[in-house]
């Protein structure tokens, strides 16, 4: 019976009148009796030796409790580690407080815990550094020059690894192709901007030996396992609570230095201490994303047929690796570099490189979005240069519809796929003829407006795991869910995932509800707390539905046959004629014999008639591990105007067809692509991270690094067509990136095709007012010569 | 350091301008006036500021409103952007001002910041400096021992300095009558929403002719200054297109060797888009002086 509740219905989200309303308990609203704050010293310099550091004048302030140097505490904690393990990587010492050496501004070089946060940060200005300062390199193709300044000794030419993925023989196809196009491109340094920042509370209790971290994270049970590695202290007596947690977009899906540091230095000092990160300081030891620099290229035939792409990356990693950098421009970069093209010819290598900025890691979409922008501006520039619409182009090499599994060359498997149904319905949105006359007129009276396509098929629902850990990944991907129906018939889920803003409550409850039959109000959803929670992995990669949604959805099951098993027993008939439908077990082709849930539920606690052999209880974990990741795609849509005299774009619309399998809640899914489209026209038009050369951090706060407001935005036009995975029981694919994914080389692809008439054929992201008034000058210039 | 939280300070809430003043005297300039806020406490939070004390001037009773006082509009440095923009006064008599209030930051900006507080900050990306250089108003300073007023034209002296005394208040912007239109064109800084670069202009046309002309520029130099190159080349001339747009070339000419450059804007693109909002700001102005 469908409800209002039920699975696929707009449900509001249940988690917002707290969250909305300042009643919902984010990190620093965590207060614990005797709490002290700490304060981290950071390095002002990109590079540099520690002569020394005297901690002197800031432990005699007023108020400081203590202060520590790297040297301090060297002994309890240990270097950082990075979970995602390359074949021939190198893994640089990185540790939570440096003492010889700093590597980039903002790495820490003491931290001082006073009795409020004005005390700390008053002390912490009174640490006395001494610096060598060294020549710093923030560009990851300058940076493997012989003659580079080098941050690790064991990284020679700072290069972490070289990678390569590939299928077919490019080299081979392009020297028979007839056209090849290549091109340089920029994917620029992002910083993440999760509206709350990272914090930490950490707890000690002597009597138990028992750490307490509260920390706003994506993952909190590898936060507990990393926490143990780092400091040693026993794994069963580390407890990791992430609280609400106010988006996080990847910057918060790793082991970060003050989550261990909070933690022995509570332990040290026996009692509880609060760090709180300020957005500035946020912005230099919070981890960056994207940074390639990629020379691309892609090879075919006169009549529009590709044949092959090749890319030579060079991905800044920053100065030290973060838990998941290895992995985001190898394996979530290269695999997918055919996207929704048949594409028999992969050649793909990347240089992980280090240098003096902060690190590197998993940004909403992470290394999707670069792939997609490589494969995507490729195919813009291949349709120009062989004379083809790009919508004919993209058609013409779309791999026909597959519903189960497609090897594309790379040796990856696609679940299912309709790529062109997505292109007709966003080509119908946009009325695709009506807008190429609507651009003719414009230009005749001196406007410049253009038109771009993104057609994309990502990686989502991260997993499985043998296949992750044999590309490197440190930790099964798998995910976990344990249903408990009370002796009442209510319902708590417990998840292994850890939402912070995607309304997983309600897309848990509601999956509870359909499947259980029990009213959607009856289910309370527990995420966060790893001593609650069974082990888990975490939410990122677009996964929780599809992986930690599927092994909720296989603990319903689990509950639902047990309790089929007692109403048979209970009913005198053979199990299989026992059926079970919003709340009520009744023999079939008999209505008028049934038992309800709360009765049957009720039995199972009493266990005064149960089945023989059977245990009491009602209650299920599942460890889902699915067999293939699933791979959502579609076709997405910017329009955009260019003011000729200033260079400023203006976004005119945007429209988006996604297909992301089975919905949920398709409300939660339009919100996620809303998000995901501004933070790719962020991308597209006005962000990025600017070092100088020395390595300071130029865009270091929101008066400099320009985020998109709701000014910059349009009105999004959604859409959906479905096509279901069968790589899991629902049918879902994962939503959460494709509008980070699909958007910046839309919005990219219709800037240069505004002004293709002025021979214009590539422009690197942001699309600055400046530097299309430069691109526009240069080529009304070049075309006048 | 990168801390977001200021150092100590010691906070005053003077009821009068004379205790405001006799405050600024007694600290010796290490004191500084709060007037809103929304340029002053970010600074202090980051540590790039750490005044000894904040003397408050939000209690101070007649500081803020907006009257006509005969030909002139007097508008209190207390009053915010918000009242300003919204103020059915200043939109017909002064609409380059309405136009500049409404354009900065975000509501909540509006809503404290104060033309006060902006003037005398004197950053050189605000909007209102550019305004006030345009409409020709006359600032009032004032002491315990009383006021003396300053023109606008002399008002901003350098990078975020002004022609206050330590001792003086911000206590009065006056913006002078006469039949002139006026308009403000700002090209926004996307991360800050300051001006990359902002021109106000006021012109007055008689006869079809154009009788006057004053052009205010901010976000370009050092701190914001007139054009009269391109205020000249238009006095005298008709207000044609044609005519707007060449003077609009001299727009700025006076900031050749000093535009600003920085991470959003090179020094190049700036001087090109004086003159782009020249234009845009002349064109506005003449079309509601009837010109």
């Amino acid at each position: 019976m469908t409800t209002a509740t039920s699975i696929g219905k707009a449900v509001r989200r249940h988690e917002d009148p707290r969250l909305i309303s300042g009643n919902a308990t984010y990190i620093d609203d965590v207060k614990l009796l005797g709490m002290a704050h700490a304060a981290i010293v950071r390095s002002p310099h990109a590079h540099a030796n520690i002569l020394n550091v005297d901690v002197t004048g800031a432990a005699n302030s007023p108020g400081v409790v203590a202060a520590f140097t790297g040297a301090d505490v060297q002994e309890q904690l240990g270097s950082l580690p990075a979970g995602w393990v390359l074949a021939d990587m190198k893994t640089p010492n990185h540790p939570p407080i440096a003492f010889e050496k700093v590597r980039y501004v903002g790495d820490a070089v003491a931290v001082v815990v006073a009795e409020t946060p004005q005390a700390a940060a008053d002390a912490a200005s009174l640490v006395e550094v001494d610096y060598d300062v060294l020549p710093a390199v923030v560009n990851a193709e300058e940076a493997v020059k012989d003659g580079a300044p080098q941050l690790h000794d064991d990284a020679p030419n700072n290069i972490d690894f070289e990678w390569e993925v590939g299928g077919g023989d490019y080299d081979a196809a392009a020297a028979e192709a007839e056209v090849v196009v290549k091109q340089r491109m920029i994917n620029q340094r992002l910083i993440p901007n999760p509206i709350e920042e990272r914090g930490v509370v950490a707890d000690y209790n002597r009597a138990t030996d028992q750490i307490t971290l509260w920390t706003s994270t994506q993952i909190p049970h590898l936060v507990r396992l990393l926490f143990a590695a780092v400091t040693g202290h026993p794994e069963q007596k580390v407890r990791v609570i992430a609280p609400e947690v106010g988006g996080g977009f990847g910057c918060k899906l790793y082991i970060y230095a003050e989550e261990v540091i909070c933690g022995v230095i509570a332990k040290l000092l026996a009692r509880p201490v609060k760090w709180i990160s300020g957005r500035q300081e946020g912005y230099q030891a919070t981890t960056h994303g994207r940074d390639h620099i990629a020379d691309v290229e892609m090879c075919g035939n006169r009549d529009g047929t590709i044949t092959g792409i090749k890319t030579t990356v060079y991905a800044n990693l920053g100065a030290y690796l973060s838990t998941f950098a290895p992995g985001i421009p190898t394996v979530l970069f290269g695999f997918t570099l055919g996207g929704p093209y048949r594409m028999p010819n992969v050649a793909c290598k990347v240089y992980g490189v280090l240098t003096n900025t902060t690190p590197v890691d998993a940004y909403r979409g992470a290394g999707r979005p670069e792939c997609t922008y490589v494969i995507e501006r490729l195919v813009d520039i291949f349709s120009k240069e062989t004379g083809h619409d790009p919508t004919e182009v993209r058609r013409k090499n779309f791999i026909p519809k597959f519903t189960d599994g497609h090897e594309v060359s790379t040796g990856v498997t696609y679940d299912s796929g309709d790529y062109e149904p997505a292109l007709d319905r966003a080509l119908e949105m946009l009325d695709y003829g009506a807008f190429r006359e609507e651009q003719r007129k414009a230009r005749s009276e001196g406007r410049l407006i253009g038109v771009g396509l993104s057609s994309y098929v990502e990686i989502c629902g991260i997993a499985p795991s043998a296949v992750a850990a044999s590309l490197g990944a440190g930790a099964g991907l798998w995910e976990s869910s344990t249903v408990r129906v009370h002796p009442t018939g209510k319902v708590a889920v417990y998840t292994g995932t850890s939402p912070h803003g995607q309304g997983h409550q309600t897309s848990f409850m509601q999956i509870t509800s359909s499947e259980l039959g029990v009213p959607f109000e009856d289910v309370e959803v527990f995420h966060g707390d790893t001593d609650k929670q069974q082990m888990g992995t975490g939410t990122f990669g677009s996964r929780s539905v599809a992986v930690g949604g599927t092994a909720l959805y296989m603990s319903l099951q689990k509950v639902i046959d047990k309790a089929k098993r007692i109403a048979a027993h209970q009913m005198g008939v053979p199990l299989q004629q026992v059926s079970y439908e919003s709340g009520t077990f009744y023999v079939e082709d008999i209505r008028e014999r049934n038992m309800s849930w709360g009765d049957v539920v009720g039995e199972a606690y009493s266990a005064k008639n149960l089945p023989p052999e059977m245990e009491p209880g009602l209650e299920a974990v599942t460890f889902f591990d699915p067999q293939n990741f699933t791979w959502p795609f579609g076709t997405h849509i910017a329009v955009l105007e260019i003011d000729q005299d200033t260079g400023e774009s203006k976004v005119l619309r945007y429209i988006a067809v996604d297909d992301v399998g089975n919905v949920v809640n398709p409300m939660i899914v339009d919100g996620m692509v809303h998000g995901g489209v501004a933070q790719g026209i962020g991308q597209g038009l006005q962000e990025q991270a600017v070092y100088s050369e020395d390595g300071q951090l130029l865009s270091g706060s929101m008066m400099d690094y320009a985020l998109p407001t709701a000014e910059d935005v349009p009105t999004f036009e959604l859409d959906r067509t479905v096509t279901p995975t069968d790589v899991n029981p629902m049918g879902v694919k994962g939503a959460g990136e494709t509008g980070t994914i699909a958007c910046s080389p839309a919005i990219v692809n219709a800037a240069v095709d505004a002004l293709s008439h002025l021979g214009v054929r590539h422009v690197d992201m942001p699309l600055t007012a400046e530097k299309m008034w430069r691109t526009i000058r240069d080529a009304k210039a070049a075309q006048s010569d | 350091m990168t801390t977001s939280i200021a150092a100590p300070f010691k906070y005053h809430s003077p009821d009068t301008v004379e205790e405001a003043s006799g405050l600024l005297s007694r600290y010796g300039g290490a004191a500084r006036l709060l007037a809103g806020g929304h340029s002053l406490l970010p600074l202090m939070k980051l540590r790039l500021a750490s005044p000894e004390a904040l003397i408050d001037l939000g209690g101070i009773d007649g500081l803020s409103g907006i009257r006509e006082d005969g030909d002139e509009l007097h508008i209190g440095s207390m009053t915010t952007y918000a009242e300003i923009a919204r103020s059915g006064l200043v939109a017909e008599r002064a609409p380059a001002l309405a136009e500049a209030a409404a354009e900065v930051a975000d509501t909540p900006v509006r809503n404290a910041g104060t033309i006060g507080g902006s003037l005398a900050h004197s950053d050189p990306a605000g909007d209102l400096p550019a305004v006030v250089l345009a409409l020709g108003a006359t600032l009032v300073a004032s002491t315990a021992g009383g006021s003396r007023t300053i023109g606008a034209d002399g008002f901003f002296t350098d990078f975020m300095a002004t022609a206050l005394g330590s001792d003086e208040v911000l206590t009065e912007i006056r913006v002078p009558g006469g039949g002139s239109g006026s308009a403000y064109a700002k090209l926004a800084n996307k991360a800050s929403h300051y001006a990359v670069v902002g021109v106000a202009a006021a012109v007055s046309v008689e006869g079809g002719v154009c009788t006057s002309a004053r052009i205010g520029i901010t976000g370009a130099g050092p701190h914001a200054v007139r054009s009269p190159q391109a205020e000249s080349a238009l006095v005298g001339s008709t207000p044609t297109a044609a005519a707007i747009s060449s003077a609009s070339q001299l727009g700025g000419a006076e900031l050749a060797g000093q535009f600003n450059e920085d991470i959003h804007a090179s020094a190049e693109y700036r001087e090109a888009m004086v003159k782009v909002f020249t234009e845009r700001a002349l064109t506005a102005a003449f079309a509601r002086a009837g010109g």
